[in-house]
């Protein structure tokens, strides 16, 4: 932390949205805005995620909802709606009612303070890394509290396989997010997307480079712990369809099992979000390449209405291409067993992100 | 409560590459408390009604015990009161991924009895068919148990490819999962045009396929971690429980009685069988996908001697077999399949026992089971091959 | 064994043949708007002919599952003959299969002696509830217009027994027609030559077929009014009906050059009448209704067939005089020597029409089992079994001689 304090806080940039000087409008536009992001959104992963399923296992994914089946999951969510809402005699009610809530709102949170393009985002707060990372790890409560709930020796099982996977992998996601801040100088969002259109290295003035390049193993290391965390395949063990049938999930039925899909959906999408604001450039096409329209800041900031389209498409270009990643993986791979995740998050990634995170200290200092 | 009263050592979970011991340490204290999961007997892993329970202490398994008999239909009984033909249509049933290969047994057992001649090209038409029955059955097993360690995608590779022989078969046999083919002295009819030529097309297709299995699923470190070194069975295990198959040839014995006593025209035939070392999880299911080839290489074999000539020789009316008993034994894509028959001279058996191959190799489960992890569990429940019909019949 | 060298090479494998199934062409068969091809003999549905069913009650016996439901009454049929003993036939009330229940072996099928059950590859008949998969005799009935022609078989296979046996009875028949000319003497000579064409002859899969049930209006009033009992009239006025239409046909086949492809077993020949020919207004009708494209086919050539009885028959009641009574030793046909074909009776019909449309089916030739050397060395030289090539010899040889003999009289 010492780190953090030493670095000068970039002012917090202005939201878009900050129109007029009243109170409400901005804030009805805010809500309007991550509302949109948290529903929106992740059904286009969604959609991304079944088609790309689909072509890789050598079938179609949906076709018949919608335009190519693009309505796929609002149909879906609509079934869900239908459904009868089962409640387990033996579980305890409120908790299991509780949940899938608990999981679903943080992961709604986290969309206040991702920044999409300049000016588009909710709030910046100057410790928006914290603040994202902090809120992604409440939903892992909803899931323990769900698994145990349900009364159900799979839930439980499920439950606590989530517990001990959002532990194992919280270190190294946290370690790694800390190295990024340290190379940028702040905890706010947004200044980290500065951060890295200013990024040079000694050498290759005028040419700035991303995060990515020079933390290689930090982006892998936030990716991987980042699908653990998630319980993504192939780290799925708190699901795990064939070993515990779906595991904290499966005594919920209806728009509560909904719920959950839809947390990991969205939590697919803060995740990308956050890899793409801390690893690989935010809003910027490519790096040392200008946004079209845009002024500032090795010309990612102050940018007039076709700019900041620009942006808004290109940071969910990338989101998409790394919920790409997420799906590759799951198509492609088998799913690992509880010890041996553990085994690798605490014999590999947590000592290679202490690694790096001495490594780019070094580096910063010396730079 | 936990029976931990004293520090107990749990060996290492799955032998070979784990060398991190777990120490469990306990002393009334702080005890745990031992956990029964039953696991079915509608359970994703178990492709039907069967059941295990399992006692957990946390993920670890302390003891695992089968419960069959959910899908007991009296195939037994039911076949002393069905005569030869309708016997075969049942056969059909009790192992539904291996129809072809079952009434094969059923009416070599009859022919035997009645010491009638199978015309050649019928015997070489059965074991194309039954050849690819094999690699139906297969490619099933292949795709459910990647699904079972979480790998969606080889299983709509193999119903790709399943599909495909499907339909193949469809085209001679009417059926596509009961195909009711045999009859007692040949096929009931012949192939029709054709056949041979797509057969062969299909062959070659699903060769070249064959190494996205081995890319997709065999090569994986991550499978390779979750199925090296797990449920190894020792031979004298294995042979003492009665497991035949590719779970036995996982363990390096290659007994196969396409081989060691065959039937139909297997003896004119080069037919491996291809073997493991270890009779873990990855050897089963490494002698399983290899089996898909030596099977290939079987059907091209197939395709260069099938003779012309008759498929069917005349029948009675009523088929019925001279008194007395014949046990008949044939490599089912599951393993040994044995059929008693027991005649009194009429026109239904007197007693029709089955030795089927999956209610011998689930006798494993216990012993591979005890020891390992939950993970591990499904791994080796998918690992010993079976279907749910054919343990309970 | 199959361990990777380097660790990693089998993670990015399994991506590379993900990625790879990412650029192809999907396996998916978009169901409902496109259809898989369906082997003849898919076992899809069972389908009833029961015109051809005797109520012999071996389906419903031999059926493992008992899903087979036959009612049917024994109706008394008057003497033949004046004195003659009268007979009972069974009568075929009803005919059921409960899908529910059957398990799709098609020992039904095989079983049945007459031909009166087929697998059709149709399968689109789920239902919601369990009790509407009984399905009773009209609906089985309109699936059997759906039963395709068997497969050509392999090229190692043996002639089917279908086709061996209707060879041999063809000659048997020809050898017994031989015997019963020299007997006859000349008198009797061109009576017999013209009564016996029509199912003699190894070209008998050849020859068209044509629905039985139809009757020869006149021919059986004609009949009546002679004071014959109603059955011998109505089976001499089907032959009448059957000859008539069959002349037709043939004249058709000629005329359109069309030399329908031998099928193997007789059933084939019974669609090949009418295959191809569809109507197209019912056709439309049905697909416009949302039928399947196969039942409208089906049901569409079924269409055009009665069409075509009904215009035939229009034609026949015009044409005056055609049908004359047929000699007395005419016996009702048989299901038996129908074999399968509708019934259609294939022995003595009446008297022919003018020699200008003989054709080869109606030339009588004498055989004796003669081959025709040729085509059997021709036969085996291409490898087929030395059955194969007998039989086949044996008919090219009853064809040359008919030829000739068609020649001869052509040119006297």
């Amino acid at each position: 932390m010492t780190v953090l304090t030493s670095t000068t806080a970039l002012a917090q940039a202005p939201s878009i949205l900050d129109v007029g000087d009243g109170v409400v409008l901005p804030i009805l536009l805010k809500v309007a805005l991550v509302l949109g992001l948290f529903f929106v959104v992740p059904l286009v992963g969604g959609y991304l995620e079944h088609k790309v399923m689909g072509r890789m296992q050598n079938r179609r994914g949906p076709v018949e909802a919608g335009p190519f089946g693009s309505l796929q999951l609002v149909a879906d969510g609509i079934k869900f709606i239908q459904k009868e809402d089962i409640i387990p005699r033996a579980a305890d009610k409120p908790m299991f009612a509780l949940a899938p809530g608990l999981a679903l709102v943080p992961a709604l949170l986290v969309f206040l303070v991702i920044p999409l393009g300049p000016g588009v985002f909710a709030v910046d707060l100057e410790l928006g890394l914290f603040y994202a990372l902090a809120i992604t790890s409440i939903s892992v409560l909803g899931i323990l509290l769900g698994g145990w709930a349900s009364a159900n020796k799979f839930s439980l099982i499920g439950g606590l396989r989530a517990g001990a996977q959002l532990i194992a992998y919280e270190l190294p996601l946290i370690i790694t997010a800390i190295t990024v801040a340290v190379m940028a100088g702040t905890l706010s969002l947004v200044g980290i997307v500065e951060a890295q259109a200013n990024f040079t290295l000694p050498g290759l003035e005028g040419f700035n480079l991303w995060f990515v390049f020079p933390q290689i193993v930090g982006f892998a290391i936030f990716f991987v712990a980042a699908m653990a965390e998630l319980s993504r395949p192939p780290f799925d063990m708190p699901i795990g369809d064939s070993e515990l049938v779906f595991g904290y999930m499966t005594e919920y039925t209806g728009i509560k099992f909904a719920m959950f899909l839809l947390t990991e959906y969205a939590g697919m999408i803060t995740m990308s979000a956050l890899m793409v604001v801390l690893f690989l450039g935010g809003w910027q096409i490519l790096p040392g390449v200008a946004t079209p329209g845009c002024e500032g800041a090795a010309g990612i900031m102050s940018c007039d209405p076709i700019g900041i389209a620009i942006s808004v498409l290109v940071t969910l270009a990338k989101i998409m291409g790394l919920v790409f990643l997420m799906v590759w993986a799951r198509v492609a791979y088998p799913r690992l067993r509880e010890d041996q995740l553990q085994r690798i998050s605490w014999l590999v990634l947590v000592p290679l992100s202490l690694a790096n995170l001495a490594f780019v200290t070094i580096l910063t200092v010396v730079l | 409560m936990s029976d931990l009263e004293t520090t107990e050592r749990v060996l290492p979970s799955n032998a070979p590459g784990e060398d991190v011991a777990f120490e469990i340490l306990g002393d009334g204290d702080f005890p745990t408390a031992e956990m029964s999961l039953s696991i079915g007997p509608a359970h994703p892993a178990t492709h039907g009604v069967f059941r295990i329970v399992l006692d957990l202490d946390g993920e670890r398994v302390r003891g695992a015990r089968p419960v069959i008999g959910y899908m007991h239909r009296g195939f037994e009984k039911l076949a002393e009161y069905r005569d030869y033909r309708q016997i075969a249509a049942l056969t059909n049933r009790h192992d539904w991924l291996s129809g072809f290969c079952n009434e094969l047994g059923v009416a070599i057992a009859v022919e035997s009895m009645l010491e009638l001649e199978v015309p050649d090209r019928a015997q070489w038409i059965r074991m194309l068919m039954a050849e690819w029955n094999r690699i139906l059955n297969h490619l099933m097993f292949i795709g459910s148990y990647a699904l079972e360690l979480g790998a969606i995608t080889p299983m709509f590779y193999a119903f790709r490819e399943r599909e495909d022989i499907q339909h193949l078969m469809e085209s001679a046999t009417g059926g596509r999962l009961h195909f009711t083919y045999n009859q007692p002295g040949g096929v009931k009819i012949d192939l029709p045009k054709g056949f041979l030529k797509r057969s062969a097309e299909i062959s070659k297709v699903t060769r070249e396929r064959f190494d996205d299995y081995v890319d997709l699923v065999l090569g994986n470190e991550i499978f390779q971690g979750r199925t090296v070194g797990v449920g190894p069975l020792p031979q004298d295990v294995a042979l003492s429980l009665g497991i035949t198959g590719p779970t036995l040839h996982a363990t390096g014995i290659a007994e196969d009685s396409r081989v060691t006593e065959p039937y139909l025209k297997y003896g004119d035939i080069d037919v491996e069988v291809p073997l493991g070392e270890n009779g873990d999880a990855f050897d089963r299911f490494y002698v399983l996908l290899h089996r898909i080839r030596a099977s290939l290489d079987i059907i091209d074999q197939i395709h260069d001697h099938m003779p012309a000539g008759p498929v069917n020789s005349k029948l009675p009316k009523m088929v019925k077999a001279p008194e007395g008993a014949i046990y008949v034994r044939t490599e089912n894509p599951l393993g040994q399949l044995g059929y008693w028959l027991e005649s009194d001279g009429g026109r239904t058996p007197w007693r029709f026992k089955m030795r089927t191959p999956s209610f011998s190799n689930v006798q494993a489960i216990p012993y591979l089971m005890q020891g390992a992890l939950l993970p591990d569990a499904i791994s080796i429940l998918g690992s010993v091959f079976f279907v749910v019909g054919d343990i309970d019949r | 064994m199959a361990q990777t060298s380097l660790p990693g090479t089998g993670l990015l494998k399994g991506l590379a043949v993900t990625v790879k199934h990412l650029f192809k062409r999907p396996a998916t068969l978009m169901y409902p708007y496109e259809r898989n091809e369906l082997a003849p003999r898919t076992r899809g549905v069972i389908a009833l002919m029961d015109e051809n069913c005797t109520v012999c009650m071996l389906c419903a016996r031999e059926c493992p599952d008992w899903c087979i439901y036959i009612d049917s009454h024994k109706e008394t049929v008057p003497p033949a003959k004046e004195g003659g003993r009268a007979r009972t036939r069974n009568v075929l009330d009803r005919f059921a299969i409960d899908f529910s229940l059957c398990m799709y072996c098609g020992i039904c099928v095989e079983v049945c002696p007459f031909d009166a059950l087929w697998w059709s590859p149709e399968f689109e008949y789920s239902e919601y509830t369990m009790d509407a998969l009984l399905h009773e005799k009209d609906k089985l009935r309109e699936w059997a217009d759906t039963v395709p022609p068997p497969p050509a078989l392999d090229e190692g296979a043996e002639a089917p027994a279908e086709v061996t046996e209707a060879i041999a009875k063809a000659e048997k028949e020809l050898e017994a027609a031989a015997q019963k000319e020299a007997d006859k003497a000349a008198a009797a000579e061109a009576a017999t030559t013209e009564a016996k064409a029509g199912g003699s002859g190894p070209k008998k899969a050849d020859e068209p077929k044509v629905a039985a049930g139809e009757i020869d209006q006149e021919t059986y009033d004609a009949l009546i009014a002679e004071g014959k009992s109603e059955r011998i009239a109505r089976s001499k006025a089907k032959a009448a009906y059957v000859k008539k239409e069959k002349a037709r046909l043939k004249a058709e086949a000629d005329a359109g050059g069309g030399d329908a492809e031998a099928a193997p077993t007789p059933k084939a020949a019974d669609i090949k009448v009418e295959a191809g020919q569809i109507d197209q207004e019912t056709y439309d009708a049905l697909i416009a209704e949302g039928k399947t494209e196969r039942m409208a086919r089906a049901k569409a050539k079924a269409a055009w067939v009665k069409k075509e009885k009904a215009r035939l028959a229009a034609e026949a009641e015009s044409a005056a005089g055609a049908g004359a009574p047929a000699g007395e030793e005419a016996e009702p046909p048989s299901p038996t020597d129908a074999a399968g074909s509708d019934q259609a009776p294939s022995t003595d019909a009446p008297a022919e029409e003018p020699a200008a449309t003989r054709k080869l089916g109606d030339v009588h030739v004498e055989g004796t089992g003669e081959i025709d050397q040729e085509t059997y060395d021709a036969l085996i030289a291409e490898g087929k079994s030395e059955r194969i090539a007998r039989a086949k010899a044996k008919a090219a040889w009853v064809k040359k001689a008919k030829q000739a003999k068609l020649d001869e009289e052509g040119g006297a």
